[in-house]
C-alpha cells in the first residue's frame, strides 16, 4: 500500500477549497488503488490544519513547518517534496493547477524523473496509473492522458473539478519534516508580498458563481454594478481582456485564454461578446448567462440562460429581483 | 546584456483544430498557425532592453521547418537573429521533452536572461519555463508582471491569485511574462523587412546535443491516450428585453429554479 500524497495550496494559514477538493479526488482515486491519501503542507502552521484536513480524507499529513517554503522562489519547495518523495516512496503527487505551483511540480518532475499533467478535470486509476481527462485549445477538445510506465505522476487538478466532501476520518497523523536547504535554493528571494485582495469575495478560480463584465460596460464605473450584482450572489467578480485592457479592472481577474480559467457552478457574463479567447476560460462553467445588447453574440451559443437588452436596464432590475427575493 | 526570447508556433485559437489519428498530435496543418500571442509580450520586454540596455536579443524555435514564417515574425519586432531547432526526432514532445530541447539549446548559447511567455495557447500548461530553468539550474521568475534588469540583479513582480511577490535574484535567470506587463507595438514595414535577411541559425537535435531517447513522443512522460471534441451544448432560454429591465424577473425566475437564489 502506497501513499497518494496531496500538496496542500494553503493562504493565511487555512487551506484553499482547491486543496480539499483535491483530498476528495485522492481519496477516490486511493480507494480505487489500494493507497492512502497523505497531505503535505509546506510553510508554516500545517499541524493545525491536521483536523479539517483528515476530515476530508488525509490519513497522514507531512509539515514542513518553516517560513523558508514561501521566503524563495518555487525551490524550498521543490526541495522538500523531493525529500518526502524519497522518504515515503511515493509515485503521485496531486497538485493544485495555480500558477505558482505550477512551477514547483515543473522542476520536481525533473528531479525525480516525472511526468506533469496540469488542469486535469477528473482523475481515474488505470492499469496501476492515474489516467486524467484535461480540455486543451481552448476547450475545444477533451482528452484524457495518462503516464508512461515508470514515471513518477504530478497531476494538477483544476479548481472545482470535485466538490468538497468530508469522509469522515479523524485527524491526520502529523510527520514533521525538515529540510535543508541547498544554496541554490536560496538566490532568489521573495523580499514582499503585495496582496490587493478582492474585499471579502472569493477568488473567481474557486468561487461558485462568478459574475464577469466587459467591453460593453463602457467605462471603469461600470465594474461597481457588476460588483453589487456578485455581492447579491457571494460571487467572485471577473473580466473580459477587452476590460482588463482598457484598464477597467486589473489583469489577474481577467478570464480567458492568456488570463484565468475559471469552471463555476453558475457564469453571468454581462456586455461580453464572448469571443473564442474568452471562452476558453468559463466553456466549463456548469451554468452559463449572458446579457448583451448585440443578439448575434457568440456568447449566445453557449448560454443556459440569455437576456438580448442593455445591460443597464436588465442588470439593476436583477440586483433588485434577487434582494427581495433574498429578503422575502 | 543577452537576451533570449523562446517563442512557440501555435494553432490559430479561432481555427479549427483536428488530431490526427495516427500520431495523436494535433494535425498543425489542417489549422492556420501563428506566432503564440503571449510571446508578444516577451519580445516586446526584450526590445525594451535593447532599446534602454543595448541589449543583443535573439529568438529561440523549436519546431519544424514549416514553422519558419514565426521566426521571421518575432524578428520583425526588432530582434537581432534566430535559432530554429528542427528535427524529426523531436515530433510528439511533451513539456518535459520540449524542456530537454530548449534547456540544451540554450546551453549553447551565451544569455543573461531569457524571456518566455507564461504559456503557450494552445497546451496552457505553463511547465515549459521552471522546467528548464531546473535543468539549467537556474533561477525561474515566472508570471512577471513588472520586470527590471540592474547589472547582475534581476527584481520582477510575480503575479499570483491576490496579488504578487516582489522576488529578487541573480542573472542569468529565467523569467517569465503575463500580457499585464506591457503593451506590445506591431512590427514596423522596416521592421518586417529587415527580418527577412537577419541570421537565422536552423540547428538539428544532434548539433545541440540532445539525447533523442529522453525527447519526442515515444519518450514523453505524460501521454495522450484519446481525445474527443467537446460535445455541442444544447441551446438555451434567450429572452428579449423590451427597455425596462423586465426581462430581469425572467432571468431571476431561471435561476431560482436552479437554486441560485
Amino acid at each position: 500500500m502506497a501513499e497518494l500524497l496531496v500538496l496542500i495550496d494553503h493562504s493565511d494559514g487555512a487551506p484553499r477549497k482547491v486543496s480539499l477538493q483535491m483530498l476528495n479526488a485522492a481519496t477516490q482515486v486511493a480507494s480505487a488503488s489500494g493507497d492512502t491519501v497523505a497531505a503535505v503542507w509546506l510553510g508554516e502552521g500545517g499541524a493545525d490544519a491536521a483536523a479539517t484536513l483528515g476530515a476530508h480524507g488525509a490519513a497522514k499529513l507531512y509539515t514542513w513547518d518553516s517560513a523558508d517554503a514561501q521566503g524563495y522562489v518555487t525551490l524550498p519547495q521543490v526541495e522538500a517534496l523531493q525529500q518526502v518523495f524519497e522518504t515515503s516512496g511515493a509515485d503521485v503527487l496531486f497538485f493544485s493547477s495555480s500558477n505558482h505551483i505550477k512551477d514547483v511540480a515543473a522542476r520536481l518532475a525533473i528531479r525525480i524523473d516525472g511526468g506533469v499533467i496540469t488542469d486535469a478535470t477528473g482523475v481515474e486509476v488505470e492499469g496501476g496509473k492515474v489516467s486524467a481527462t484535461k480540455e486543451v485549445f481552448g476547450g475545444d477538445l477533451i482528452t484524457r492522458c495518462t503516464f508512461a510506465d515508470g514515471k513518477k505522476q504530478l497531476v494538477g487538478i483544476s479548481s472545482n473539478a470535485y466538490p468538497v466532501e468530508e469522509t469522515g476520518g479523524g485527524a491526520a497523523e502529523v510527520v514533521s519534516v525538515d529540510v535543508s536547504l541547498s544554496e541554490a535554493a536560496q538566490v532568489s528571494k521573495v523580499t514582499s508580498v503585495e496582496k490587493q485582495g478582492g474585499g471579502d469575495r472569493p477568488d473567481i478560480g474557486e468561487a461558485a458563481i462568478v459574475v464577469s463584465g466587459g467591453r460593453g460596460l463602457g467605462n471603469e464605473e461600470g465594474f461597481q454594478l457588476i460588483e453589487q450584482l456578485a455581492d447579491v450572489l457571494g460571487a467572485g467578480v471577473g473580466a473580459s481582456r477587452a476590460a482588463t485592457d482598457a484598464g477597467w479592472y486589473p489583469h489577474r481577474f481577467q478570464i480567458g485564454q492568456t488570463g484565468r480559467t475559471v469552471s463555476p457552478t453558475l457564469y453571468i457574463g454581462s456586455g461580453i461578446s464572448g469571443a473564442i479567447q474568452h471562452r476558453a476560460g468559463m466553456q466549463t462553467a456548469q451554468n452559463i448567462v449572458a446579457i448583451n445588447k448585440d443578439a448575434e453574440a457568440p456568447i449566445f451559443q453557449i448560454a443556459d440562460f440569455g437576456v438580448v437588452g442593455d445591460l443597464y436596464d436588465v442588470v439593476p432590475k436583477l440586483i433588485e429581483e434577487l434582494e427581495s427575493r433574498k429578503n422575502g | 546584456m543577452k537576451v533570449i526570447v523562446p517563442v512557440k508556433r501555435v494553432p490559430d485559437t479561432a481555427g479549427e483544430k483536428k488530431i490526427d489519428d495516427g500520431t495523436k498530435t494535433v494535425d498543425r496543418e489542417s489549422v492556420e498557425s501563428v506566432l503564440c500571442p503571449v510571446n508578444e509580450f516577451a519580445i516586446e520586454e526584450a526590445v525594451r532592453l535593447k532599446e534602454n540596455q543595448g541589449a543583443e536579443v535573439k529568438v529561440l524555435l523549436m519546431g519544424p521547418e514549416s514553422a519558419q514564417p514565426v521566426v521571421r515574425k518575432a524578428l520583425s519586432y526588432g530582434l537581432d537573429a534566430g535559432v530554429q531547432i528542427t528535427d524529426e526526432a523531436l515530433a510528439g514532445s511533451d513539456a518535459i521533452g520540449t524542456a530537454r530541447t530548449i534547456a540544451k539549446a540554450l546551453e549553447g548559447e551565451e544569455f543573461d536572461l531569457v524571456i518566455f511567455g507564461n504559456q503557450s495557447t494552445d497546451a496552457r500548461t505553463c511547465v515549459v519555463p521552471a522546467a528548464v530553468a531546473e535543468i539549467l539550474g537556474l533561477p525561474s521568475l515566472t508570471y512577471a508582471r513588472h520586470l527590471e534588469v540592474d547589472g547582475d540583479k534581476v527584481v520582477v513582480h510575480r503575479e499570483h491569485e491576490e496579488g504578487w511577490d516582489v522576488v529578487e535574484s541573480t542573472l542569468p535567470a529565467i523569467v517569465s511574462v503575463v500580457e499585464a506587463i506591457n503593451e506590445p507595438r506591431y512590427p514596423s514595414f522596416k521592421g518586417i523587412m529587415a527580418a527577412k535577411s537577419k541570421p537565422l541559425d536552423v540547428k538539428s537535435a544532434g548539433d545541440i546535443g540532445v539525447d533523442t531517447s529522453q525527447v519526442g513522443q515515444d519518450s514523453a512522460a505524460a501521454v495522450l491516450t484519446s481525445f474527443e471534441p467537446r460535445p455541442p451544448k444544447e441551446a438555451g432560454t434567450i429572452v428579449e428585453d423590451d427597455g425596462s429591465g423586465a426581462a430581469a424577473t425572467q432571468l431571476a425566475d431561471w435561476m431560482a429554479s436552479k437554486k441560485f437564489v
